[in-house]
């Protein structure tokens, strides 16, 4: 094989001139890649971590923020959740069935490294759009990897997003989210302390599958990628349950001094983490190594991202007891080095050393960049756009093509490939609510989990849509009943060498930060996906935020389907007749423009409160934020979940019909309540300052809006649902 | 009265219906590792669903190579009752304990679910707290589930009453626009000869309890431990 220069390992000269200071010498072949490796974007965060600093990380709910496998929080009964998101962005863009399979499997183990069982997946995930046969290929395809590993592992994939962009043609956004349940006291870390502790491998043999895959996903997108495809690892799920279920015995009986999974940058990464939190040192000898294929050199030993591999650093004396359970699930664990007191980690080949550097220089020597963002010229003219001088389209036309666009037409195509009951925890399974709700064994109580992203308004005021993002997913889980409670993103961005790119990041995060703080949601886990670009261009900014939230009384959660004819039907949060950034725009006009609508961020937090209130009080039948599509999908959605149509009424005053019914602010809600509970509503709603406005009552047959005594659409129930229902299987035949 | 839930190492129902069993319907359960050679003291074996050994072979096509199946097929003879769902039907299948054999869901992509089912007969170890002709819910979730037997196999089970669940609409009607994956006959569930053994696509162990949308699949348990209570007490 040919020898890479250490700028085709995607390291820039000065920073190879660090790696000779902190080594005193040059660095060999090994070495240059072990630093290339852990100095990528992907695993360094070197353009991001200054911007990171902004997010809120702490709360009484926190029990683990950023810096370990995954965050962790509180839900009471000496209980935690584990959770976080990551992207497999550009492995998916050349071979999307592994490439988003091995997506699941790798947040998978980060969350079953921390003590957990895993016990849901969700995915937030974007595409070109669906009329060119390549995105139904990808589309396809990533589905289809998602499933095929998640099934297999037996862990319900409940919930997530997927919307089209061509500006994801090329370069899909594939974010894999896990959630996992441990009992407080079994919360297992990245940590190895003792010196002369053994350094365990475990799981699949290495191979040369994936060397320099975090230097791949640290780059852009172009022709020659299709030619990394041996960067693209190959996913075991078999392989995978196996070790979930070992390892989980390991911890169940405290075996364990710390654990740690092979991902990104493979052994070099794993065991530069697990040894430099106490600042200890490690001596490996690849030779030791069980190898798929002959002749390895120890630069592809060490820079290998073959999947499904662990490292375990045993308690002492623990070591038969760990090789018994190994063993009842057929696998070999292997003793590959020991832990060291000198700082270094030294690589060997038998007995001759490899290489030897600095555990501090891989992890915390990585240089950080911190560049100015620049406002580009984009910005300013979007936002001076004004929809008035729009032509007013016609309203159940326009309502009939919003239902029937990919992205908000029902995704059934998607969640039915998975298996999102197994493990029996579901109690709002995909689609039946704007959060996946899954019950807590031995407790009334539930969890409930959502991704949110919308990007359009992301790109068009990164700091606004930073906002809407948190804004979003915590009132999706507001709207099923459960208080937010903290969340993870995954900040999937362009190249961030260029100004307008930095701008975007710099804002979006500000935004976000400023709203996680405002609902106490702080971010306790995250990754960082840059250098989503191909030639046509960079991707829309598109921090993707999945947050939970604890349900206190299972019994009361609510769904998004109306239940009963003459039920009435309330808007919280009042109108508003802002199109910036809107579908509505988009998919009847081919705008993407305007003022984004300024969230209000401690009016969401009432709503928020309010919301609860009455779910928990059992006064709502039916609640169903306002996102995408504006106040007409919304309403929509609700009719054909529940098979009923309903009757609206539009106030004559304030702007026009249009963008009454297609406006996204935020901050808003439709909720279905029995006609004698609305003094109740509405004098809670008052006491939490937030208004309330009848729109009308549910009733059996047909949609129909109006105002005043203008009828401005009526559109038949099976119409409506035959358009939103067949959509994207239509387009997928 | 003791169940026994065989474990594969890819099995991942198990934990289903070891709940639905013991929590749900309060009997003893016991996990069997697939090492183990022998099955004793157990009244009745579930093969639950899962991906036994990876199955990226053909589903089944491993597990029943596995060193506990002899004595499950054992115990089968004997008369013991075994409940095969999903890749237990599956591993059933390729064992020889059903005739026939699974092939890709017709749409070759992975289905989960939850459908009508017709309940064919109702006088089986299996069925018997259904009415006849009931119909019911249950959830599927699988990728080779399209059930496919020759016509003289069809033959017979039509007419020894061996097809106990049928995927059908909500009123009823068993044809092919209610057929999520191309089985032959739409068929769900069926059972031995013996009546002893029956394997079955749904997952009546998702289905029992209304938080998680029904309690249908509970009956499928009570109808076996009816029928074992029954046993011991001769009419």
């Amino acid at each position: 094989m040919r020898e890479l220069t250490y700028h085709e390992m995607g390291l820039l000269d000065e920073e190879y001139q660090q790696i000779k200071a902190f080594l005193g010498r040059e660095p060999n072949y090994l070495e240059v890649g072990m630093f290339a490796v852990m100095w990528s974007e992907h695993c360094g965060y070197k353009n991001s971590r200054p911007l990171l600093k902004d997010f809120p990380t702490r709360g009484a709910q926190v029990i683990q923020g950023p810096g370990e496998n995954a965050g962790v929080v509180d839900i009471g009964d000496g209980l935690a959740l584990v959770f976080k998101i990551e992207s497999h962005n550009h492995p998916s863009a050349i071979e999307p069935y592994q490439g988003a399979a091995t997506g699941v499997g790798g947040i998978v183990r980060d969350i079953f490294t921390m003590g957990a069982r895993p016990i849901a997946l969700l995915n937030s995930l974007r595409f070109g759009e669906l009329d060119d046969p390549q995105v139904r290929e990808l589309f396809a395809g990533v589905v289809a990897g998602i499933a095929g590993y998640g099934n297999c592992l037996g862990i319900p994939t409940v919930g997530g997003e997927v919307s089209f962009h061509p500006c994801y043609k090329g370069n899909p956004l594939v974010n894999a989210m896990c959630v996992g349940l441990v009992e407080q006291k079994d919360i297992a870390l990245a940590v190895a302390n003792e010196v002369g502790s053994p350094i365990m491998i475990v799981g699949a043999k290495t191979g040369r599958d994936g060397i320099h895959g975090a230097t791949f996903a640290s780059e852009e997108l172009s022709e020659a990628s299709r030619g990394k495809r041996p960067a693209v690892q190959v996913g075991d799920p078999f392989m995978e349950k196996l070790l979930i279920e070992a390892c989980l015995e390991l911890v169940q009986e405290d075996l364990v001094e710390g654990m740690q999974d092979l991902g990104a940058a493979g052994l070099t990464s794993s065991i530069a983490e697990i040894v430099s939190k106490k600042d200890r040192g490690a001596k490996v000898d690849v030779a030791l190594v069980p190898r798929r294929e002959e002749g390895m050199r120890p630069y592809e030993v060490m820079l290998s991202e073959s999947q499904e591999r662990m490292l375990i650093v045993p308690r002492a004396g623990c070591e038969d007891r760990i090789a018994g359970i190994f063993d009842k699930w057929g696998l070999d664990a292997v003793v590959i080095g020991q832990v060291t007191g000198d700082g270094r980690l030294r690589v060997y080949e038998g007995k001759t050393l490899a290489g030897d550097v600095p555990v501090q220089a891989l992890t915390g020597g990585c240089p950080i960049y911190v560049r100015r963002g620049q406002e580009p010229p984009y910005y300013q003219q979007a936002r001076g756009f004004d929809p008035a001088a729009l032509p007013e389209a016609e309203l159940k036309a326009a309502l009939q093509k919003l239902l029937a666009s990919p992205g908000i037409a029902s995704k059934h195509w998607v969640y039915s490939q998975y298996d999102y009951q197994v493990m029996t925890n579901t109690c709002l399974a995909p689609g039946k609510g704007d959060a996946a709700v899954l019950r807590i064994r031995g407790t009334q109580k539930g969890v409930a989990f959502s991704t949110d992203c919308n990007s359009r308004m992301v790109y068009l005021d990164p700091f606004r849509g930073g906002m809407l993002a948190v804004c979003e997913a915590a009132r999706n889980l507001a709207c099923v009943g459960a208080r937010p409670l903290a969340l993870t993103n995954c900040l999937n961005f362009g190249n961030p060498e260029k100004g307008h790119i930095y701008w975007q990041m710099e804002n979006a995060i500000k935004g976000m930060a400023a709203a996680a703080r405002e609902l106490n949601t702080p971010v306790v886990s995250g990754n960082v996906s840059l250098y989503n670009e191909t030639a046509a261009g960079a991707i829309f900014p598109t921090p993707v935020v999945g947050m939970v939230g604890l349900v206190d009384n299972i019994n009361y959660c609510c769904d998004l389907a109306f239940k009963e004819a003459g039920d009435l039907l309330l808007l919280l949060g009042g109108f508003s007749d802002q199109l910036g950034g809107s579908e509505y725009l988009y998919i009847l006009h081919g705008l993407e423009k305007g003022e984004v609508p300024e969230p209000d961020l401690e009016a969401e937090r009432r709503l928020i409160d309010l919301v609860l209130e009455l779910i928990s009080a059992g006064l709502l039948r039916s609640c169903h934020d306002i996102a995408d599509g504006g106040l007409a999908v919304t309403l929509a959605e609700c009719a054909i979940a529940g098979q009923l149509g309903f009757e609206v009424e539009l106030p004559t005053a304030g702007g026009r019909p249009d963008a009454i019914l297609f406006s996204e602010a935020a901050g808003r809600v439709v909720v279905s309540t029995r006609a004698q509970d609305l003094d109740k509503v509405r004098s809670r709603a008052i006491r939490r300052g937030v208004d309330v406005q009848i729109l009308g009552q549910v009733q059996d047959g047909n949609l129909v809006i109006r105002r005043g005594a203008k009828e401005l659409m009526i559109m038949a129930l099976q119409e409506a649902t035959k358009l939103w229902e067949g959509a994207i299987t239509c387009l997928m035949k | 009265m003791k169940f026994g839930i065989l474990v594969f190492p890819g099995s991942n129902c198990d934990a289903d219906c070891y709940y639905a069993l013991k929590d749900v319907i309060g009997r003893d359960v016991e996990y069997i590792w697939h090492k183990e050679t022998a099955v004793t003291g157990f009244d009745a074996l579930v093969l639950p669903g899962g991906f036994s050994y990876g199955d990226y072979l053909r589903t089944g096509s491993i597990a029943r190579f596995a060193p506990v199946m002899p004595a499950v097929v054992d115990f089968a003879r004997q008369g013991g009752l075994v409940l095969g769902i999903c890749n237990g039907f599956q591993i059933l299948l390729e064992s020889g304990l059903l005739p026939g054999a699974m092939l890709r869901n017709r749409s070759l992509r992975f289905i989960c679910d939850t459908v009508p089912l017709k309940v064919e007969q109702s006088n089986t170890p299996f069925t018997n707290q259904f009415a006849p002709g009931e119909i019911i819910k249950l959830p599927i979730a699988h990728g080779e589930g399209n059930y496919f037997c020759d016509p003289a196999t069809l033959e017979e089970l039509r007419r020894e009453n061996r097809i106990l669940f049928s995927y059908s609409s909500a009123d009823g009607e068993v044809c092919e626009a209610f057929n999520p994956n191309g089985s032959v006959a739409n068929i769900a569930g069926i059972m031995n000869r013996q009546g002893n053994v029956l394997g079955m696509m749904p997952h009546p162990e998702r289905w029992v309890e209304s938080i998680l949308g029904g309690e249908d699949g509970l009956r499928v348990f009570a109808s076996m431990v009816n029928w074992l209570e029954r046993q011991g007490v001769p009419a």
